[in-house]
């Protein structure tokens, strides 16, 4: 079989047995975890990141930090397909809780994701000039107001680009999901290739959808990186 | 005013105050005065506990600011504080950067307003005695009264066409006088300075130290660590002398500097005069 040929047949699959439809909500569920996931991440991650550069005179805080250095190490010491394993297949169903797959993923890579963004968050926080806190805090605002109004903000714009890779990394992570059953961008190219008895146009599809996916992010992470420099001199 | 009693500070072995007892009343200025590593900075974090102390108590308006039992935000409201290195917050703008502390204030007392108004009227469902409820402003008010406020002040030191820029295309000296009046944006009644000239170019220092005497004449109690000698004995009320960790030496400016007693301190004028 040719070359040619190899691609009518995954064009025949792809339109005519309405393979298009599979691939679109992939791409839908895909982006869907990715987003979701890293939006829980990054709230999670800011969260613990304050926590643990928060002075540690209380017991409080200590508590608290104790309590993330472990989240940390549990979420980072094992891998992802693990943890989705682990959290569909162990956890809810001894907690007697049915959820759909769909947000078992997205709940997964959220606090997944939480853990790496609250370290890239935490040197954000650190490459903040400390001034800029001692500032707020002279003029009586509290810890926590002063880390979201005045230091978190200036935090963002060093992390950007390291965020941003967080979020390729994110995207292409998906494609575990199917371990569990739900629908992404690999199951309905798998799909597509089973139909056809022909896999190599398929799976050549999907790593080009993956890396138009990935440099769309790039140019958008560029456009929001400029827009944030505003308050820079300007170079 | 600001009563300080005992005050040590410790960092690890490293003992940086060693019982400091000193009394500043209001409408005072005292400036702070000593070599390098004397501790006079360290003070001066201490009355509105930046540092917290290790021994001994500030005692601001009565209470015990070095109580770790007290709300401390609440008492550094009414102390400014001005420092070395400017610490404008970078990311607002110059207007921004005046406003966000009276506004987050007001808005608080607001959100506190409002929760004692559903309390208050739970009350007088049950009892007879209606209560009054308490006034709750407007958010758009708050922010034009503390727009209108921080462009008073910006006008004072002629840097009102500065409003909407960013601290970053500003120059040393625009920025500490813009530190100043953020820190009057809040109404102090007292304000620290942290060597507010020392990280200016020669050239700047004197638009700062004018807005400084300008509120000195203006009867605001300060606190001011510095190295301007000229200054110190032009603006203060009592200055004081540091070395050790200990005050050794406290008087009005011209004893201070006509007949200074202690021997360290002859020796510590005699190289920066």
């Amino acid at each position: 079989m040719d070359f040619m040929s190899k691609i009518e047949k995954f064009i025949e699959v792809f339109i005519e047995y309405k393979g298009y439809t599979r691939v679109l909500t992939g791409l839908q569920n895909t982006v869907i975890i990715a987003v979701t996931g890293l939006i829980i991440g990054i709230v999670i991650g800011t969260l613990i990141a304050a926590v643990r550069v928060m002075p540690k005179y209380k017991t409080l805080p200590r508590v608290l930090n104790g309590i993330c250095t472990f989240y940390v190490g549990l979420f980072r010491g094992t891998p992802m397909v693990v943890q989705l394993l682990l959290a569909y297949y162990v956890i809810l169903p001894l907690l007697g809780i049915k959820i759909a797959a769909l947000n078992v993923c997205i709940m997964v890579f959220g606090l997944n994701s939480g853990a790496y963004v609250s370290e890239i968050m935490r040197s954000g926080i650190m490459s903040v000039d400390p001034g800029q806190m001692e500032a707020g805090r002279a003029v009586g605002l509290s810890f926590p107001v002063v880390m979201m109004k005045i230091v978190v903000p200036q935090a963002v714009k060093n992390i950007l680009p390291t965020l941003g890779n967080e979020f390729i990394v994110l995207i292409k992570e998906t494609s575990v999901v199917s371990f569990v059953g739900a629908a992404d961008l690999y199951v309905a190219f798998n799909y597509i290739g089973t139909n056809s008895y022909e896999f190599m146009v398929p799976y050549l599809v999907m790593a080009l959808i993956y890396i138009v996916l990935v440099v769309f992010i790039t140019l958008l992470i560029r456009v929001m990186e400029r827009s944030l420099r505003k308050s820079d001199r300007s170079r | 005013m600001i009563e300080v009693v005992d005050l040590e500070k410790s960092f690890g072995t490293l003992k940086v105050l060693n019982g400091i007892n000193i009394n500043i009343e209001k409408g005072e200025r005292v400036v702070v005065v000593g070599p390098s590593g004397s501790g006079k900075s360290t003070f001066l974090r201490c009355l509105n506990c930046m540092e917290d102390p290790t021994g001994g108590k500030v005692i601001f308006e009565g209470t015990n600011i070095a109580d770790m039992k007290v709300d401390i935000n609440i008492h550094r409201r009414h102390i400014g504080m001005v420092f070395q290195q400017f610490n404008l917050f970078n990311n607002k703008t110059v207007i921004d950067n005046i406003m966000l502390a009276p506004v987050y204030v007001a808005k608080q007392e607001r959100r506190k307003a409002i929760r004692k108004n559903i309390c208050i009227k739970i009350k007088n469902v049950f009892s007879k005695e209606k209560q009054e409820l308490l006034p709750v402003r407007a958010v758009a008010e708050i922010k034009k009264e503390a727009y209108e406020n921080a462009m008073q002040l910006l006008n004072r030191i002629g840097l009102e066409d500065k409003a909407k820029a960013y601290p970053s295309t500003l120059s040393g000296g625009q920025k500490q006088r813009i530190a100043i009046v953020r820190s009057l944006a809040m109404n102090p009644k007292v304000i620290l300075f942290d060597e507010p000239t020392s990280a200016l170019d020669p050239e700047m220092v004197g638009e700062v130290l004018d807005v400084i005497k300008e509120l000195a004449d203006s009867g605001m109690t300060m606190v001011i660590v510095t190295h301007e000698m000229g200054f110190a004995r032009e603006v203060a009320t009592r200055v004081i002398f540091m070395d050790g960790g200990k005050i050794l030496e406290e008087a009005p400016p011209q004893e201070f500097f006509g007949n200074p007693k202690h021997e360290r301190l002859r020796d510590f004028l005699s190289k920066v005069l």
